[in-house]
């Protein structure tokens, strides 16, 4: 069916593969609930993953939904005669509720914890992580933590909105909620807080550990279980993206760790280090604070990064542009990452000096993102492109993250950060690069592999259809706030001066479509896990190693160390419309395999 | 100084209030220098996706053509441009920012007092007052403390943001030219979130012209009245208006009405029989000694003179049914005048507004 | 730090292999390494990373240590001089290398097969980690009766009273050119911003008057008033370091007790002492992070 002429070397193929597919795969090899919970098959363990993340995911999504239906009207306590004290406070504990959950339980695990699990094992061409039974504990660690935190949080909310509907007694024992914002400041956070703060530093401390972990397994497996023949060059860049994550990973969530530790101490023992009343400095928990949450939203968009490259080229039927600047850029993202964190600070007092140095690395930070997006567009050049659900994400992906990252520049710079530090603008900013840029790459990455992970194919038309929803409410919900917050409108505001009003009622609008457009994505999911078509092997066309496998992958992955090639040397494959997928190309005899190399699979 | 290049004027408004500072200058120029190469950058990338998209969708049948996988050339121009375009956008930024942070040395200071949840403004001479006026074309500086937790101080008309850290002076200088409008003042707005009331922390700026200016410090410094207006005064002026109602509403501190004189329970310790003038002190220096049942330890510490506290009292005793004031005559042992609630109108005509509406509580 | 573990199925073992034909393996061999060589670099790999980690948490602890002693230096000599027993520590330090040295011998030990010489060797560390403890909590103790605890059970905790009008800088008021009813006088200086330390972190207050020290032992009265207030938060910062150091003894003592007992068992011989390794490397750890707590606690002269 397709004519296409490509010019790289193609690895000799594996065609037995499609003829007849396992008598079982990953997901029907062990039955029952334990052999779930105890299971140390990666891809299991990611299967589990999806479902927590998910979950977190629709909470967060829904209180953000509360969110913004309450900022609907500039003066909702007065409106409705609700009491406005209780209101103020159940706002807080929503919106801290939202950013909490969504932050450490959403988007820093997903694509790494989900896909990473599930993918990267195979995607190298092993049998498994480094260190599965690591990886068992990490999954638990998060649930436990997870689900702690959120049962504090929650308390909170149900509490203030039973409150507010008479009644006012309503108590989750230990769940007092959390009202600093997910960034947790002292002093507030420390002396005047009367919410839950010490088990919810707890349970996100615990939560932390899960990161770690998983940072510790995947880069031991990155460095001893790559098989022979694939070097450091020839890895997909998703797995560069993972691998530069997890050097953030294990580098920053310790000092996350120990700053929660602080912030229960002082809170417990009155130690002194935030609170100026008793000797300590309030700036410096912002320090500790940052040091790990900037680094933190380079592990939310470096594997986002990863999954882009990998759309983009195999939608395009073209080899990646520019591999060896995108690999290196992630590593220089990763690194430069953490010596930026001072410019979430560039108003709390510190000396023009110091923040003219962070000012600047932030800046240096922006060449490699820019440098990624160039080579994303050239890669479109001479392709033959497909827009597919999965590639429409990946474009939607590229330009919202433009606008992400331009709109980082006004941050950057230090005197136009005065006015719009802690306003919408940033609310804006951060999501159009976190849910713009993070959350389309990860539905991308999700329909990608959702053939290979579940082995059924979605529907093609509802995904595109609810991409293209999800594309516009997403930016109806978050670029009139920019708007909102170059006028001045500050954050974390429940009530508001009037003339703000009609920004808000935009993003509102713009937040119910894209929730609209989400829910179409999980209809399209759940309908296609109960009644899909069975997926081939390799619907996409893809060359990278998980794409040699059956769909749904064995639950040993690969019986025998598969042949490596490079990652994007699309033209080995060719669609065959009878399998509705592609297959190995047969019109080119094999070339030699070189002395020593494996051979590849025959089933 | 800087006219922003914005190419017309009606557009300027979408984006950011009208200027109002001096210091407002080069941020304007720099935010448009930035949005303009946003905005290239934005339509170069939207246009090579839909230009590469269209031209080179898959159309069945049709070859694909060889296409490089690299270009140096290409890495290095495209890291280099963009290289030069953040260095000068730093380089301005940097500039402007300097300009903000060093204040010139005659600026006028202002002391301003935050706490949870309100700003007070104290004046050189001492006065204070909610509400900040300052002098038209002179340059002023405020000097930033707050009693208990972070808040933020922010005039988006003046372009003007800072933290007020509780520990520390943070400073912040600016210069306004043009007085406003009468009844229509600049909104201050506390930026860093500090719990419940952070949304309804607010306070105004009035930049008067000289004259006015004189006026207003010599009213705020000089205000006058018997000890039970001069207790109202310092209701509005310190705040307690924003926690205290003086009409029974229950507000995040218990009502002063009917305070006076009557029981009081409280979450620990035995209840307080009648209210009297020891109790009110202790709660005005010592909040967290004696919390008064349902409600929370939030009220940070009020350092008052102790002749203001009488004032207070003397206050808080005309709110209250069962207070007969003595019949001396002497004025400093008592009200001495009839008791009235709420005489706010006609003692602070101030032309500030209060960031709370005040007599209706 | 992965051991056998086998819920695949024997099948998928008797497949497993590297490509070679090579079926044979060890029981130690986890199913998705090619070889034991693999399986031990990875187990060193995530170790030394996990160990890194290690690092960077305490890393913060020791910033915020020395932010603490540069805003206070004089503090920070007082209260070590008079409150931290050189002794005692420098005994902690003596013991704790000692049971590193006991360990990399256990692990050599264990390396060579002499099994004995394992156990000998991991029960002296133990017994070294159990001295290191009582060490400390005669120290502890030593504090708690001397009124030295943490937070507000400290002699030295003073819970400030909040800024006053009193406690702000002068008015600061600078004669005009202009005939200005609010022109006052004041002194220029004090409007210039103060000048902050590194990074930003020092508070902007009118400079208070430095402690002058000629001698070595301050004393309490010798500090100057701003420092005194600020004497609780070294204790603040010693029980926090040292806590949480000691939390890691604790944890490594229970990772001691179970190498001996798998020990015990005969795990362990030249062919497999992974664990054994591992848990070395983090004692040493323990061991490293003391060796800096040490000389940044107890010698501060």
């Amino acid at each position: 069916m397709s004519s296409t002429a490509e010019l790289e070397h193609a690895s000799p193929p594996a065609a037995a593969i499609y003829l007849t597919p396992p008598e079982d795969n990953y997901l029907t090899h062990d039955k029952g609930v334990m052999s779930w919970i105890f299971t140390l098959d990666h891809k299991r363990i990611g299967i589990l993953y999806m479902g927590t993340v998910l979950s977190f995911f629709l909470v967060g999504g829904i209180f953000a939904l509360s969110l913004r239906t309450e900022l609907l009207w500039y003066n909702t306590p007065d409106k409705f005669h609700l009491d406005k004290e209780l209101t103020l406070n159940l706002y807080n504990n929503m919106f801290t509720l939202h950013g909490a959950i969504m932050v450490f339980l959403f988007i820093i695990p997903a694509i790494p914890a989900i896909m990473g699990n599930l993918i990267l094992p195979i995607m190298l061409g092993a049998k498994d992580v480094a260190f599965p039974r690591l990886n068992l504990m990490s999954l638990w660690i998060y649930w436990i933590g997870g689900t702690f935190f959120l049962y504090v949080l929650l308390g909170g909310v149900l509490h203030y909105g039973f409150a507010m509907f008479g009644h006012p007694n309503v108590n989750l024992p230990g769940g007092m909620g959390l009202d600093t914002g997910w960034t947790f400041y002292a002093p507030y956070s420390t002396t005047k807080s009367l919410a839950g703060v010490v088990p919810a530093t707890l349970g996100a401390f615990v939560v932390g550990f899960s990161s770690i972990l998983t940072g510790v397994n995947f880069i031991t497996t990155l460095h001893i279980l790559r098989p022979k023949g694939m070097t450091w060059f020839r890895m997909p860049l998703f797995l560069w993206g993972l691998y530069a994550t997890s050097i953030i990973q294990i580098l920053a969530t310790p000092v996350l760790a120990i700053t929660l530790l602080l912030v229960v101490a002082e809170r417990t023992m009155h130690v002194g280090i935030f609170d100026p009343a008793i000797g300590g400095d309030p700036v410096l928990f912002q320090h500790f604070f940052w040091f790990y949450s900037h680094p933190a939203v380079y592990i939310m968009i470096l594997p986002a990064m990863g999954v882009i490259s990998e759309l983009i080229t195999v939608f395009s039927r073209k080899h990646i542009f520019g591999y060896n600047f995108i690999a290196f850029s992630s590593i220089a993202i990763a690194l430069l990452g953490f010596l930026v964190w001072g410019h979430h600070m560039f108003v709390s007092g510190q000396s023009p000096m110091t923040d003219s140095i962070f000012s600047f690395i932030t800046f240096s930070v922006a060449i490699p993102s820019a440098v990624k997006v160039f080579n994303w567009t050239a890669t479109l050049y001479r392709g033959s492109i497909r827009f597919k659900t999965p590639m429409l994400y990946a474009l939607g992906f590229i330009l919202l993250f433009t606008v992400g990252g331009l709109t980082g520049l006004f941050l950057g710079a230090l005197s136009t950060d005065v006015p719009l530090h802690d306003t919408y603008f940033v609310v804006a900013h951060f999501h159009y690069v976190m849910m713009g840029s993070m959350l389309f790459a990860f539905l991308g990455g999700m329909y990608y592999w959702f053939p290979k992970i579940f082995g059924k194919m979605y529907h093609e038309q509802t995904g595109q259809v609810a991409a293209l929803v999800v594309f516009l409410g997403f930016n109806l919900a978050f670029f009139p706030q920019f708007i909102a917050g170059t006028q001045g409108m500050p954050r974390r505001w429940a009530t508001y001066p009037e003339q703000y009003q009609i920004y808000h009622r935009f993003s509102t609008a713009g937040a119910y479509l894209m929730g609209l457009g989400l829910f179409i994505v999980a209809g399209n999911w759940i309908h296609a896990l109960k009644r899909g078509n069975k997926a081939p092997p390799n619907p996409w066309g893809g060359n990278t190693l998980e794409w040699h496998c059956t769909s749904p992958p064995p639950y040993y992955n690969f019986k025998k160390t598969p042949a490596v090639d490079d990652p994007y040397a699309l033209g080995a494959w060719e669609y065959v419309s009878e399998e509705q997928g592609w297959v190995p190309r047969h019109s080119e005899p094999p070339p030699l395999a070189p002395p020593g190399q494996n051979v590849a699979i025959t089933h | 100084m800087f006219m922003h290049p914005s190419i017309l004027p009606i557009l300027a408004d979408i984006w950011m209030p009208r200027a109002a500072s001096t210091v407002a200058g080069p941020i304007d120029w720099l935010f448009y220098f930035i949005l303009y190469i946003c905005i290239f950058f934005f339509f170069l990338i939207l246009g090579l996706l839909v230009a590469f998209s269209w031209m080179y969708r898959y159309q069945p049948g049709k070859t694909q053509g060889p296409a490089p996988k690299h270009s140096t050339a290409l890495e290095l121009t495209w890291t280099f441009i963009p290289t030069v375009i953040v260095i000068v956008i730093f380089y301005y930024g940097f500039k402007g920012y300097l300009d903000l942070a060093v204040p010139p040395p005659n600026a006028y200071p202002v002391i301003v007092l935050a706490q949870t949840w309100g700003y007070q403004f104290q004046y050189p001479d001492g006065a204070i007052d909610d509400v900040l006026h300052i002098p038209a074309g002179r340059p002023v500086e405020l000097i930033l403390n707050s009693k208990d937790v972070i808040h933020g101080f922010y005039v988006p008309e003046f372009r003007l943001k800072k933290d007020i850290v509780p520990g520390r002076f943070n400073r912040l200088w600016f210069q306004a030219n043009e007085p406003t409008e009468p009844d229509k003042p600049y909104d201050v707005y506390c930026t860093q979130y500090c719990g419940q009331g952070h949304s309804t922390m607010r306070s105004t700026v009035t930049v008067d012209s000289r004259i006015d200016f004189d006026k207003y410090i010599y009213k705020i410094s000089h205000f006058v009245g018997p000890p039970p207006a001069q207790g109202r005064h310092i209701y509005e002026k310190h705040q307690c208006i924003g926690c205290h109602s003086v009409d029974g509403t229950r507000m995040t501190g218990p009502t002063w009405k009917n305070m006076w004189g009557n029981p009081v329970d409280f979450e620990s310790g035995p209840r307080l029989a009648a209210v009297d003038a020891a109790y009110i002190r202790e709660s005005i220096l010592q909040p967290g000694a004696k919390i008064v049942k349902t409600f929370s330890n939030v009220m940070p510490p009020q350092s008052l003179k102790d002749e203001e506290i009488n004032e207070v009292i003397a206050y808080i005793q005309t709110l209250s049914d069962n207070y007969k004031p003595p019949a001396t005559t002497q004025p400093t042992s008592g009200p001495a005048t009839a008791p009235t609630t709420a005489p706010s109108a006609p003692l602070t005509a101030s032309a500030g507004s209060a960031p709370a509406s005040d007599s209706t509580k | 730090m992965s051991t056998a573990s086998d819920t695949h199925g024997a099948a998928a073992v008797a497949e497993h292999g590297d490509g070679h034909g090579h079926v044979h393996h060890s029981p130690h061999l986890a199913h998705h390494f090619d070889s034991p060589e693999q399986q031990f670099m990875s187990a060193k790999l995530g170790m030394w990373v996990f160990l890194g980690t290690e690092v960077l948490m305490f890393g913060g602890l020791f910033c915020a240590y020395s932010v603490y002693r540069r805003a206070h230096p004089q503090v920070f000599e007082f209260a070590a001089h008079d409150y931290l027993s050189t002794k005692l520590g420098a005994l902690n330090t003596i013991i704790l290398i000692t049971s590193s040295l006991t360990m990399a011998w256990g692990v050599r030990c264990a390396q060579l097969t002499q099994l004995k010489g394992l156990k000998i060797c991991l029960v002296l560390t133990l017994m070294g980690a159990a001295g290191f403890l009582v060490v400390k909590t005669i120290e502890y103790t030593n504090k708690w009766h001397e009124h030295v605890w943490v937070g507000p059970s400290n002699r030295y905790y003073v819970a400030r009273p909040p800024i006053t009008y009193a406690s702000l800088p002068p008015r600061t008021i600078l004669p005009d050119n202009s005939a200005d009813a609010n022109a006052g006088t004041a002194d220029a200086a004090q409007i210039r911003p103060v000048a902050s330390g590194a990074g930003g972190l020092n508070s902007n207050y009118a400079n208070p008057p430095e402690t002058v020290f000629k001698e070595k032992d301050l004393t309490y009265d010798q500090l100057a008033p701003a420092d005194q207030k600020n004497v609780a938060t070294f204790f603040s910062i010693y029980f926090l370091m040292t806590g949480l150091h000691g939390i890691h003894v604790v944890v490594g003592m229970g990772l001691i007790t179970w190498i001996l007992i798998r020990a015990n068992k005969g795990e362990f011989s030249s062919e497999f002492f992974t664990p054994v390794d591992l848990v070395g490397l983090y004692w040493h750890l323990v061991d490293l992070i003391w060796i800096f707590l040490f000389p940044l606690l107890y010698l501060i002269k």
